[in-house]
């Protein structure tokens, strides 16, 4: 019986030590090979952005657009305006919007262990929906705010509340994250039903509006709104990735986090926090975008698993690529007019994740 | 290394207002060997480990060489006590590999260099002997395979007090005795107190040194295997009728005729 106790902290053999160095190096490739991926995502993105750039509903053939931006041709002052001055920006914010909701909604499903978990299945994106319907139909705002922010800022500012109402009451529960998620579906139809009410009584001109608004649309895509992303993101990608290893760590569930010192309800506020200031700001500027936050991550977990070092910087991508991806087709499906983008993200998302689900399923 | 001295005094854990565990005192546990925790489901053993790795609300002295833990913030704590849960780990896409290396990076005080801790997760695969699942997934892994996995986490973080919540639940016969034999070679290399709740008496008599048996919250038996593991005491905390005998080598084996 005793024969087959391993003797630790003997000579390694020869033979064993070799064993290690192999999968030492099987581990080195796999890194490497997630760093190609993310090479390969950026450089996917690039395309994806140009083609956002040279599509659109403008006389502007695409071949003659696409010499013009890189000056093999020449541009007309108003073909340069609409591109440098319509087109890019609002590229631009769709690769950043996508970004976000991808990056909140990978959070989200590592802190709240939930697949399902994402801006928009628990209530963010409602709450948002519910700001601006307020703004649009009844003209409620925030005093103080400029008035064609009014609609953002409301937008935002339910949003953001919303996530801290989740945080609130999952506290004051003491409980775990079940709770948090069914008050977070629970606040799903509690705000849906609150814009229905607003929808009902609303003028008919209100109303197109919201629904617009509702559908998500880049057209509202700013230099100043811009601005304001980038520097969200740019502040907040290096505070997630701070949290990488704790994040992975979560993710072998909640007691064993936490016995490895890690303070869990902190790490789960903070990174609310996070996801409510990316979900509410990306939803404030371009109105409700599904599925972006749901299933960017997905996507990204099927690319390079959980290591969060890697899958959060994988979801900022695939989220970003798919919403660029989006922009460009909204643009090109009917000619001459720009379909809302939310709508487009749930049509090219949903075929190249059952694509992924599927070959995935084969590598196996 | 010199051996480690846990001592427990009047300590009260429990859920809420429920009260599972009140005012417990044992006599110091000593490190440098291993310590079963025996008892029947709903004993509180579950409880009493969390409580002593902090991850339960409790009251009372926890004091480790000197050092009154109580009074460590939650990740001082955690360095000095790890605790390795009962359930298994989650089904993720993560390696096995990857998994031990958090359980070192994610702590706030891991003051290691990358460099150290892949060397000490690599290790501390090869001393479990499943090196070859280093790049396995998590998710497909099985039961036995994962429990592996988790217990590699918790040696990997080599802590002063380590609390094996039923590590070989899962665990074949071969690999619940190879496990036993590391977690008591780990004990004594570092002299570090080892606290390993185990339903099977006889594998608790053949490698720890000393036996708690717990019921309802309280410590009604300790000591030695043959002082703590006798008939009357199975016959109190299992309502089991049953034998204690010796085998040929000299360790204890129960045999179970019914129901007392
Ligand atoms: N999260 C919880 N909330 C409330 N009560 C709990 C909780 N976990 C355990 N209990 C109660 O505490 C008591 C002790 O449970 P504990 O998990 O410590 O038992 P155990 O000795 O580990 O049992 P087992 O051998 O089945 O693992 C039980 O009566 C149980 O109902
Ligand atoms: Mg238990």
């Amino acid at each position: 019986m005793t024969s087959r106790v391993p003797s630790a902290g003997s000579g390694q053999s020869e033979e064993a030590a070799g064993e290690a160095r192999a999968w030492i190096s099987g581990y080195d490739a796999r890194i490497r090979r997630r760093l190609v991926i993310l090479v390969l995502l950026s450089l996917a993105l690039c395309a994806s952005f140009v083609l956002d750039l040279i599509t659109g509903p403008s006389s502007m053939g695409v071949p003659h657009a696409l010499k013009g931006l890189f000056g093999l041709g020449e541009l007309s002052l108003p073909q340069r305006i609409i591109i440098f001055d319509v087109r890019v920006p609002a590229a631009i914010v769709a690769i950043l919007v996508g970004a976000a909701l991808s990056l909140a909604g990978a959070e989200m499903q590592t802190v709240l262990n939930n697949p399902l978990a994402s801006p928009f299945t628990l209530g963010v994106s409602s709450a948002a929906s519910l700001g601006a319907a307020l703004a649009l139909v009844l003209g409620i705002g925030i005093p103080g705010v400029p008035p064609d922010w009014i609609v953002s800022g409301n937008a935002f500012l339910f949003a953001f509340a919303s996530v801290l109402l989740l945080q609130g009451m999952a506290r004051a529960r003491g409980a775990g994250v079940e709770t948090l998620v069914l008050v977070g579906i629970a606040m799903v139809f509690t705000f849906n039903a609150l814009v229905a009410l607003v929808q009902f009584v609303a003028s008919q001109d209100a109303l197109q509006q919201l629904v617009f608004w509702t559908m998500g649309s880049l057209g509202r895509a700013s230099w100043n709104k811009l601005a304001i992303l980038a520097f969200l993101l740019i502040i907040l990608l290096p505070l997630s990735l701070k949290d990488a290893w704790k994040l992975t760590a979560l993710r072998l569930g909640e007691d064993r986090a936490r016995s490895f010192g890690i303070n869990v309800a902190r790490l789960r506020f903070v990174s609310l926090v996070r996801v409510s200031l990316l979900a509410g700001t990306s939803v404030a500027f371009v109105g409700t975008i599904g599925f972006i936050g749901l299933v960017g991550p997905h996507i990204a977990r099927l690319m390079v698993g959980e290591d969060h070092r890697f899958f959060l910087p994988t979801s900022v991508l695939t989220g970003a690529l798919l919403m660029s991806l989006a922009s460009a087709l909204s643009k090109v499906l009917a000619t001459g007019v720009v379909l809302p983008v939310g709508i487009m993200t749930a049509l090219i998302g949903v075929p190249f994740f059952i694509f992924l689900i599927f070959t995935s399923r084969e590598r196996t | 290394m010199s051996s480690s001295l846990l001592t427990i005094r009047d300590l009260c854990a429990g859920y809420g207002r429920r009260r599972i565990i009140e005012t417990l005192s044992v006599p110091a546990i000593e490190g440098g060997s291993v310590t079963a925790l025996l008892g029947p489901n709903a004993a509180g053993k579950t409880t009493l480990l969390r409580a002593l790795a902090g991850l339960l609300p409790m009251t009372g002295g926890l004091d480790l060489c000197g050092e009154d833990l109580t009074a460590l913030s939650v990740a001082e704590r955690a360095s000095r006590v790890t605790y390795m849960p009962q359930s298994l780990p989650q089904r993720v896409a993560l390696t096995v590999f990857e998994a031990v290396l958090a359980a070192l990076r994610a702590s706030p005080l891991a003051g290691m260099s990358p460099e150290g801790a892949r060397n000490e997760a690599m290790r501390a695969l090869e001393r479990l002997g499943i090196a070859d699942l280093a790049l396995s997934s998590l998710d497909e892994l099985s039961g036995g395979q994962r429990q592996l996995a988790s217990l590699a986490q918790a040696i990997v973080r080599s802590p002063r007090v380590l609390l094996l919540d039923e590590p070989t639940s899962a665990l074949d016969l071969n690999h619940q005795h190879k496990v036993m034999a590391l977690v008591e070679e780990v004990a004594r290399e570092r002299g570090i107190v080892a606290i390993i709740v185990l339903h099977d008496i006889a594998l608790a008599c053949r490698w720890c040194k000393r036996v708690m048996v717990f019921s309802k919250g309280a410590v009604v038996a300790d000591g030695t295997p043959e002082k703590a593991v006798t008939p009357e005491v199975l016959a109190a905390v299992y309502g089991v009728s049953a034998r204690v005998e010796r085998c040929s080598r000299g360790f204890l084996q129960v045999s179970v005729d019914g129901p007392a």
